[in-house]
Parts: structure tokens; C-alpha cells; sequence
């Protein structure tokens, strides 16, 4: 064998055993363990075929918790690709402290979950900041987090808090890399501003803006910690989202075939959305 | 001076102030979109020096008080030292094992020739579309197979390696000029050497990139550190967090306290290094 070849292996080795133990066979192990009614820790393992997705269709409390995933996601994505967008552009003109306003933006970022959940919780909590604002000008607050309605508008003022940074800041990336040229030759051209927007800015930004959803969407569709964090689930259900729904069925009541099932059908669910993306975007090239 | 340049100058100085003027009104709009944005953590820090049984109408935001004891009191309530150092040892052995293995495999992959080296790297980029919590399963599985339920090593090495930070190395590599491992195999060191002594050398920007990362991936993260400790000796400071908020669900001056040490590292790291950070958060999106 030749040296080159085996420096390559040594260099590449340990990289591929964790990978392959730890992220591709688990995608195999999981397709498995969801034909089965594994507890996780009995020697009998049976195989049970699709009767575990069977029993996911026909469960109210499956098709709930996807339900409220989308609503989460479509509301993250919604708000804070458009606010992304345009907190871009406003920031994209202002000059030295562009920097600055980007940092600002991006703390809750990288803020984690929990600690934004348990912050929030806080906030939302009849004794929070929320509650107390009610108060002082006379209304009486709801309670945020105990109301089936109101608990998960409140989680997605979260998420879009956490998500706006992030999105803010891949606009500004995709604006700065617009040739400045064109809005000076548009604009000798008696080009709007409007115009500018709608005919240079848009179009340019049209692969951005389908990544930026579709990161979103998924991103926010494998919401796990600040569901725990923040209101665990409750109240009956209205929060209770895919995520957390796998986890009490695989570690709660040791179900590991059945959320095994469950993480097969995220897997299909997200791998359906970036499809979509990159067939869009081929589209978009094509056009 | 003619009348005609006095107007002419009338006018470039009212453009410039109109200029000035829309330059400082951009940032109005910004600065209060920006106090909303950090008022949890305005709200986070005033709480947690709240006396305890503090009623506040009208509500405020910048502490009046300042009971300290608040954060002494939290950290005696909950092991958070423990939670602290427990962190600190899965953070160290994340970011080194991540820095290390990617320098390693993105020089192979960018720098050699060998047999399926395309192929294997496609594979490795896929891996990235695969989200952690649905592998989650089989990786607590196949951990407890290993005995390493509650330990350090169970809670770094599914971890240990990251496809992105061996792309992110490869793009960096792959802009090196040939000439420098050329003149190194003349002076007969062999590829390995060449890693170690020429491009490692080099390697710092790429380091502090994939660096805060990982820190952040590591501070952070918190689904594995639930599923693979059930000893709370082995918490980290976000299960403990999660933890101690479920006992203590409204004792909001303690809560906050913690909470607040809980995101100083984070957001420290972030300020220090973002440069590094955001430069590469778009190569990471579109990755992800």
C-alpha cells in the first residue's frame, strides 16, 4: 500500500468509527428497533413488523403532538425569516456599528434553551415581568403558560426570540454579497427604491430565503429542550411536541420500539423538507 | 462669493446634516429592537437580586436591590460546583477531540490521494442532514452496551468527532499552496510530518473557528447529558439547571441567579471569538 494512502487511513480513521457508530448506524439500528417492542433492556426482543406505526397512526396523542410541532415550526419560520429579512436590511445600512447591532442580535443565539426557558418561564409566570405590566395599567394578565391557547403562542415568542439572530445574520451575509453595481446602474436607470427591491434584491435573495425556511422549519420542527424547559409539555398536551413525545415513550415508559418508530417518521418528515428545498432551488437556478 | 455658490453651499451642507441625521435614525429603531431582544436578560439579572418575596407593580427592569446572597444561596441549594466541574471536563474532551480529529481528517481529505476518498466524504457530509435526537435511541443503546451509562466518557464520545469541523478544516487546508508540502517532502518528512509541523502550525483561525463551535455545542447541550446520566453527580450545568428549575419551579430569585452564571460562559465565549463565529456560520448553514 502505498504511504499516501496509509497516512489517509490514520488520519481518517477515527473520524469515520465515531461517525459510523454513532451517527449511520443508529439510522439502520433505528429502522430495526421500530419493527420490534424492545423495552430497552429485557433479553426478549420481538419482532412486531409495522404494528408499531399502526398504533402511532391510530394514536390521537401521536397526531397531537405533530400538529403542534407544525404550528411551532410554521410560526418560527414565518416570523423570523421575514423579520430576519428585514432587520437585515435595516442593519445592512448602518454603517460602523453594523457589527455591533449583529452581536447584539445574535446573544440569544447562543443563549441555551434551558436557561431561555427557564428565563421566559419567568417572564410569562403570574408574578413575571408580563403579568406585572397587565397590572400596572390596569388589565388583568392571563396566565400565559397555564392557558391551552396562549402556552404555545408564548413558546414560539420564544423560539423566534432564539431564532431572529441566527437569520438576521445569513441575510446580511447574502445582502453584503449583492455587487453594489447594480443598485447604482438601476438606479441611473430611474430604478425606485421599491423597484430595486422587488426586481434586484428579491430575486437575488431567492436561494437564501428557501434555505432560510427550510432551516427553520426543521430546526424548530426538532424543538426538544425549551419544551422541557418551559412548560414540559403542558398544559394538556398544547405544547407537548414530537420531541418530548419521543422521549417519554422511549425513556419514561421504555417503549423503544414504538419511539423508534416515531424517529423514523421525523427522519422521513425532515428529509421530505430538504428535498423540497434543494429541488426548489435547482428550479430557481433553472429559471 | 457669488450668490450661486453661497446656495450651493447652503445645500451640501443641509444634504450632509440630512445625511447625519439618517445615519443616527437607522440606529433608533435598532437600539429599542434591541433592548426588547435582551430584556429576559436585564429581567433574568434584576430577579436574581431581588429579595425573595418582592411583589413588583409597576415592574422594573434595572436592579434597586442587591441581595448577593441570592447567587451563594443557589449554588448551596443545588451542587452547582459539582454541575460546574462535571461540565467543564465534557466541554474539554468535546472541543479537543473535535479540534483534533477534523485538523487530522480535513488534512487527509483536502491534502492525499487515496482510493474512495470522494465517496467517503460525501457519505460524511450526508450525516450532517441527520438530526442528534432521532439517533438518540440507539446511541444511549449502544452506550449502555459499552457500561458507559454515567460517565465522562459516555457523555463526550458520541460527540468526539464532528463532520462539520472536518469540512470546515478541509475548505481551509485546500487553500494552502502546494509548494509548501512540496519543499517539506524534498527535506524527506513523510505526510504525517508535513500535517504536524506545517499545517497544524498554521491551523489557528481555523481552531478558533470550530472551536467556539463546539464550546458552544457543548455548553449548551442538553438532551444527551438527560438521556445518559441518571447519577446526579455526573449532571451537567444545563441538566442541573433544568433540574434544580423542576424542584424549585418559583423561587425565582435563586432560579435566576443560577440561570445567570449558567449563560455568563457562553455569551463571554461568543463576544470574544464571534469574529471566527459568524464568519463561518454561513458555511455552516448551508451544510445543515
Amino acid at each position: 500500500m502505498k504511504d499516501e494512502t496509509k497516512t489517509a487511513i490514520i488520519c481518517i480513521a477515527p473520524a469515520l468509527v465515531v461517525i459510523g457508530i454513532f451517527t449511520l448506524l443508529p439510522i439502520f439500528y433505528s429502522f430495526y428497533l421500530s419493527l420490534t417492542d424492545w423495552d430497552g433492556f429485557s433479553p426478549i426482543k420481538n419482532f412486531v413488523g409495522f404494528s408499531n406505526y399502526l398504533e402511532l397512526i391510530s394514536s390521537s396523542d401521536f397526531w397531537k403532538s405533530v400538529g403542534v410541532t407544525f404550528y411551532y415550526a410554521v410560526g418560527i419560520t414565518i416570523i423570523s425569516v421575514v423579520a430576519g429579512l428585514v432587520l437585515a436590511s435595516v442593519i445592512n445600512r448602518s454603517g460602523r456599528l453594523m457589527s455591533f447591532h449583529r452581536v447584539i442580535f445574535f446573544i440569544p443565539v447562543v443563549t441555551s434553551f434551558v436557561a431561555a426557558g427557564v428565563v421566559f418561564r419567568s417572564l410569562f409566570s403570574p408574578a413575571g415581568f408580563l403579568s406585572d405590566t397587565f397590572r400596572s395599567i390596569g388589565l388583568s394578565p392571563p396566565n400565559w403558560l397555564a392557558d391551552p391557547t396562549l402556552a404555545m403562542p408564548a413558546l414560539i415568542i420564544v423560539g423566534v426570540w432564539n431564532r431572529l439572530g441566527f437569520n438576521t445574520v445569513i441575510s446580511l451575509a447574502a445582502l453584503q454579497s449583492i455587487p453594489r453595481g447594480y443598485y447604482d446602474k438601476a438606479k441611473i436607470d430611474g430604478a425606485g427604491n421599491w423597484s430595486r427591491f422587488r426586481f434586484i434584491t428579491v430575486p437575488l435573495m431567492k436561494p437564501i430565503i428557501l434555505l432560510l425556511l427550510v432551516m427553520s422549519m426543521v430546526d424548530a420542527f426538532l424543538i426538544f429542550d425549551l419544551a422541557f424547559a418551559m412548560t414540559g409539555g403542558d398544559p394538556l398536551g398544547a405544547t407537548r411536541v414530537v420531541g418530548l413525545y419521543l422521549y417519554r415513550n422511549a425513556f419514561h415508559y421504555y417503549k423503544m420500539g414504538l419511539a423508534s418508530a416515531i424517529a423514523v417518521i421525523v427522519i422521513a418528515i425532515i428529509l421530505t423538507m430538504s428535498l423540497i428545498q434543494m429541488k426548489l432551488s435547482k428550479f430557481g437556478r433553472e429559471a | 462669493m457669488s450668490e450661486h455658490d453661497i446656495s450651493q453651499a447652503h445645500a451640501k451642507l443641509i444634504r450632509r446634516i440630512t445625511g447625519t441625521v439618517r445615519r443616527i435614525w437607522i440606529h433608533i429603531p435598532l437600539f429599542i429592537l434591541e433592548f426588547v431582544v435582551l430584556m429576559p436578560f436585564f429581567w433574568m439579572i434584576t430577579t436574581s437580586l431581588k429579595p425573595l418575596e418582592l411583589m413588583n407593580v409597576p415592574p422594573y427592569l434595572i436592579p434597586t436591590h442587591f441581595y448577593w446572597q441570592n447567587y451563594v444561596i443557589s449554588w448551596s441549594i443545588a451542587p452547582f460546583g459539582r454541575y460546574y466541574f462535571n461540565t467543564l471536563i465534557v466541554v474539554l474532551g468535546i472541543v479537543t477531540g473535535q479540534l483534533f480529529f477534523s485538523s487530522l481528517a480535513g488534512y487527509a481529505f483536502a491534502r492525499l490521494r487515496f482510493p474512495g476518498k470522494n465517496i467517503i466524504f460525501l457519505i460524511l457530509l450526508s450525516t450532517l442532514m441527520i438530526p442528534m435526537y432521532v439517533t438518540v435511541i440507539p446511541q444511549y443503546l449502544i452506550i449502555k452496551s459499552f457500561g458507559l451509562v454515567n460517565t465522562y466518557l459516555g457523555l463526550i464520545l458520541p460527540f468526539l468527532v464532528s463532520a462539520f469541523g472536518i469540512f470546515l478544516f478541509r475548505q481551509f487546508y485546500i487553500t494552502f499552496p502546494k509548494e509548501l508540502e512540496d519543499k517539506a517532502l524534498i527535506d524527506g518528512c513523510s505526510r504525517m510530518q508535513i500535517w504536524r509541523h506545517v499545517f497544524l502550525p498554521l491551523s489557528k483561525p481555523a481552531f478558533a473557528a470550530l472551536g467556539i463551535f463546539a464550546f458552544l455545542f457543548a455548553w449548551n447541550s442538553f438532551l444527551w447529558p438527560l438521556i445518559v446520566t441518571t447519577d446526579p453527580d455526573m449532571w451537567t450545568v444545563q441538566l442541573g439547571l433544568a433540574m434544580f428549575s423542576g424542584r424549585y419551579g418559583t423561587e425565582w430569585t435563586y432560579l435566576m441567579a443560577a440561570t445567570t452564571i449558567s449563560v455568563i460562559p457562553a455569551i463571554a465565549v461568543f463576544i470574544v471569538l464571534q469574529k471566527y463565529y459568524l464568519k463561518h456560520l454561513v458555511l455552516s448553514a448551508r451544510l445543515g
